[in-house]
């Protein structure tokens, strides 16, 4: 009761101070026309922007232990995010700093012009490349490998239930988690990635024909593509995969191949019908029919002529498809029949250890177990997504 | 109180563009009185349609008015606050932009968007607004004015759209319309219909108005005083009858002399001559309708053929039947004599070579990806074969000839280059196939005059040298005059002339080639009160129309 009284007082408090905001600005500045057209949810807005960035501060220098020694998991879990967020921001500050004095006079140019969130984009994905091309060498352990103490909590402290042999603990069957969380950029971020550039290659290409021929070939396809987006994906894959374990065999690597290829399938429907929608707008333009008109083959129309003008919308589905392919593994992953045992898989690690984040009030540390799996996935997809936004804004700024 | 209604000094206004402000009016006086209407002239990028808006205490997003004053009625519009701004537009200021179409919202009916300022702005009650918008279409001469509101903005053509908009700027009866280049859209029988309107509405309620367009003799009709603008300056103002008769400055002068440009006529062609295209017969559908029927006409070497007609009278559509977009249902093309066969995707290369084609918008005609030289390039490559240095030449080659500095050019982009420049590239792409006849669709109809004009020239001049044949179509009378040897009149898809240009600019004519020569505007400013009266004005539009189909 008593905190939905404070909130009430607290709102009351900054809609007061929003009206004396504009007020006082409007007489302090004489007039000027920023307090003067300015809207009282305008002023609202800054008020309480101002209120939540003093609580914050409030929050952040809370005690993390109440004075009987037990964590308060709340203030906690706000530090490390807060920590990770400024840390962030910093690193990917420095990084573009970094990128406008080396490198060619282009690359030069364009960090000088991207946004923090572009570069902090780009930053995560070289270091999630970085991983996973050389997951070999910068993992301490095997990915397979099991070790004595089961459960160990990420830290290295022995006091805290740590070990520091395991810099960010053991899973329940004793495998070292950061050896796990490197080898899983290698597992999920290859996969998917190669599944989404293949969903792309297949609806792309065919949505692009389907735009161009037009007439009985874009009726068959477009209808086809009806049929498979009317079956609830999840389902439909896993229904596939069921049938692919049957042929796979025993052979672990080919599922994964029958995985990349229906993961791949079930999503081209999603980007054919973009590819369609997108081309569909570009071939009625005059230089479409220029080309037409001059005899070109649909090879060159389709891949020199309309591609080159779908690349914008077609690179922000690639980045939310990317997102939702990574999900689907994942998915796949818990249920049995994605990403196979022993390989380290986000979607898996998370789902073994999510009944961890049960223990989240007691003691975060061990809720800590499922969120690293959870965040790598999460970093990426908001990576992915921003610079994929940036080079939308670029792309759309070129064209005016 | 004096009779001055919007005073406009020293303005100066500025866009962003690539992280500066640059200017683009560069501190322009404007004096408009009580009813009195002012013609703002000038090239695209001259600053007109910014000066307009300006005239509103408005501009766009990522241009500022970095200094001077404006002031409406005794109100500095500058220093006004949004809520004071907000009494006047709609009210007492209104705006009547250049595409009615995409100013109306098409989701709504026309009289509910006419009422909508009235009501707002506690002006009229919703009945008596409704009443009064029905009253003004019919002062407008809108066909069936108490019905025509109950319309959504599809159901009624352009015209038609254009004096609803009209009607709708005047809801409230305001003191200043600005109306931003109303016309231009327009083919030249529907826009006498419009300017009559607006000229008479104007008069009628005393309304001062400033009128923005690049067209001298569509100002001349409708504008007290001229303002002409370059690059963001005021280059001259006057009374119209004194711009018209004695302008100062060598701009305005050369832009009054651009109407003049005419090439000398060329001897008659031999009787026996083969024509390089030759259209028979064609009747051509959509579907079920037949859109073209029975056209026939002869194109021969070195010479232009101008189609004329107004927008839906099929000359476009010949146009894809000669290309092969669309084939016909009956009649055919010959090419050299030879029949030519209907399907572009059955043609040869080499037949698909010698018919080229220049496109209306150079926007959508070039690839906004490729770059010049990929552009002009490919044509090279794909009919003669020449790559890498050879190919570049040869681009270097036909840059030149279309008088563009290739070293500059041959890497920008489409969006790196003004109108007049990407039209040079499309025609430097129909020129590097070789070919021997090539089709212009109102290749200068979205160009400024001077512009045009240079186009015009650039096109008669490769004529000369290569032999090449134009079909030339276009609604612009003007253009017909400049270039056309001869002439097709085309309406509701058949041909209802064709001769001579010097025939066909003389009477007698067909009486649809009348209606289509009296409404190119002139720049005498008595030219639409002596066309009215000539015409009769309750005879004017639909009317006029009707009686000749």
């Amino acid at each position: 009761m008593s905190v939905w009284l404070t909130l009430l007082i607290a709102l009351a408090a900054i809609a007061a101070g929003g009206w004396a905001l504009r007020f006082a600005g409007q007489k302090l500045t004489g007039n000027k026309p920023v307090f003067r057209d300015m809207p009282y949810a305008v002023a609202f807005g800054y008020v309480l922007g101002a209120a939540v960035l003093v609580f914050a501060v409030w929050y952040f220098f809370q005690p993390t232990m109440t004075e009987q020694g037990t964590p308060v998991a709340g203030v906690m879990f706000f530090r490390w995010a807060v920590q990770a967020f400024i840390g962030f921001a910093v690193a990917a500050y420095l990084f573009r700093l970094l990128g406008r004095h080396v490198g060619t006079a282009g690359s030069r140019k364009m960090f000088r012009q991207m946004p923090l969130t572009a570069s902090f984009g780009i930053l995560v994905i070289l270091i999630y490349a970085f991983l996973a091309v050389f997951a070999g060498v910068l993992a301490p352990y095997g990915q397979a490998e099991v070790f004595q103490q089961v459960n160990a909590l990420p830290g290295g402290n022995a006091a805290t239930g740590g070990n520091p042999d395991h810099l960010l603990g053991t899973d329940q069957i004793g495998r070292d988690l950061l050896s796990r969380l490197i080898y899983g950029a290698q597992n999920t971020v290859g996969i998917a990635f190669a599944t989404t550039c293949l969903a792309f290659f297949l609806g792309g290409s065919l949505g692009f024909l389907a735009a161009t021929l037009q007439g009985w070939f874009d009726q068959v396809l477009s209808r086809a593509v009806d049929v498979l987006m009317a079956i609830p994906s999840l389902i439909f894959a896993l229904l596939l995969m069921t049938i692919a374990s049957a042929w796979a065999g025993s052979e672990k690597w080919l599922l994964t191949v029958y995985m990349v290829i229906i993961i791949a399938v079930i999503d081209s429907t999603r980007v054919f019908r973009l590819a369609r929608a997108v081309g569909m707008n570009i071939v009625v333009m005059d230089y479409i029919e220029a080309a037409k008109l001059r005899g070109e083959g649909l090879r060159y129309l389709i891949f020199r002529e309309i591609l080159p003008n779908a690349t914008a919308p077609l690179l922000a589905e690639f980045g939310l498809r990317f997102c939702f392919v990574f999900l689907t593994i994942a998915s796949l992953s818990f249920l049995g029949v994605g990403i196979q045992p022993p390989l380290a898989d986000w979607g898996t690690m998370v789902r073994d250890l999510a009944q961890f984040i049960n223990f989240a009030a007691f003691s975060p540390l061990t809720a800590a177990l499922p969120l690293m799996a959870a965040g790598a996935i999460a970093l990426l997809t908001v990576a992915v997504n921003f610079v994929v936004d940036w080079m939308l804004y670029r792309s759309s700024g070129l064209k005016e | 109180m004096t009779d001055t209604l919007v005073e406009m000094r020293d303005i100066r206004i500025e866009g962003r563009a690539d992280e500066t402000w640059m200017p683009i009016i560069k501190g322009v006086d404007l004096t408009l009185k009580k009813g009195e209407v002012l013609g703002l002239i000038g090239e695209s990028g001259a600053g007109k349609s910014t000066l307009g808006l300006a005239a509103m205490g408005f501009c766009r997003d990522g241009v500022r008015i970095a200094g001077g004053s404006v002031s409406f009625d005794g109100i500095d519009l500058l220093a006004a606050s949004a809520e004071q701004k907000r009494r006047l537009l709609g009210k007492r200021i209104a705006y009547v932009a250049q595409s009615a179409a995409a100013s109306f919202n098409p989701a709504h009916k026309l009289i509910d968007q006419h009422v909508e300022a009235p009501v707002q702005h506690g002006v009229m009650a919703r009945a008596e607004s409704e009443q009064d918008g029905i009253e003004l279409y019919r002062k407008l001469r809108l066909p069936n004015p108490d019905e025509i509101g109950f319309r959504y903005p599809h159901q009624v053509s352009g015209g038609q759209l254009q004096r609803a908009m009209t009607a709708m700027a005047m809801a409230c009866r305001p003191d200043l319309i600005i109306f931003d280049e109303p016309t231009t859209a327009l083919d030249v029988t529907t826009q006498i219909e419009v300017l009559a309107s607006i000229r008479q509405i104007v008069e009628e309620f005393d309304t001062a108005a400033i009128y923005i367009t690049h067209d001298l003799a569509v100002v001349a009709q409708m504008a007290d005083r001229i303002k002409v603008l370059l690059r963001g300056d005021e280059v001259e103002e006057a009374d119209t009858r004194e711009m018209l008769s004695h302008p100062k400055q060598d701009y305005t002068k050369s832009l009054w002399a651009v109407r003049e440009f005419q090439r000398p006529p060329k001897p008659p062609v031999a009787e026996d001559a083969t024509p390089v295209v030759s259209v028979q017969g064609v009747t051509a559908a959509y579907g079920k309708i037949d859109v073209l029927h029975n056209v026939s006409f002869d194109i021969h070497e070195g010479r232009t053929v101008a189609v004329v007609g107004e927008s839906g009278s099929g000359k476009s559509t010949t146009a894809r039947v000669i290309t092969g977009l669309l084939p016909p249902r009956m009649g055919g093309i010959e090419l050299d004599g030879e029949a030519l066969p209907p399907d572009y995707r059955q043609r040869s290369k080499d037949q698909l070579r010698q018919v080229q084609m220049i496109y209306q918008m150079a926007d959508t005609a070039l690839n906004p990806r490729k770059t010049v030289g990929e552009i002009v390039g490919r044509p090279v490559e794909f009919y003669m074969g020449l790559r890498g240095r050879k190919k570049r030449d040869r681009v270097a080659q036909l840059l030149d000839q279309i008088e563009l500095p290739a070293g500059e050019f041959i890497d920008r982009l489409p969006s790196e280059m003004s109108g007049g420049q990407k039209q040079r590239i499309g025609i430097a792409r129909a020129l590097a196939a070789e070919p021997k006849f090539i089709i212009c669709d109102e290749v200068t109809s979205a160009l400024d005059q001077l512009v045009a004009e240079g186009i015009l020239k650039l096109l008669a001049r490769l004529q000369d040298e290569l032999k090449l044949s134009y079909m030339f179509i276009t609604h612009d009378l003007a253009t017909v005059r400049s270039i056309a040897d001869e002439v097709v009149v085309m309406k509701d898809g058949e041909v209802v002339e064709q001769g001579p240009k010097l025939d066909m600019f003389r009477p007698p004519h067909h009486a649809y080639t009348d209606l289509l020569l009296s409404s190119v505007p002139e720049m005498d400013p008595d030219w639409l009160t002596n066309l009215l009266a000539e015409r009769g004005v309750d005879n004017l539009g639909d009317a006029a129309v009707d009686k000749m189909g």
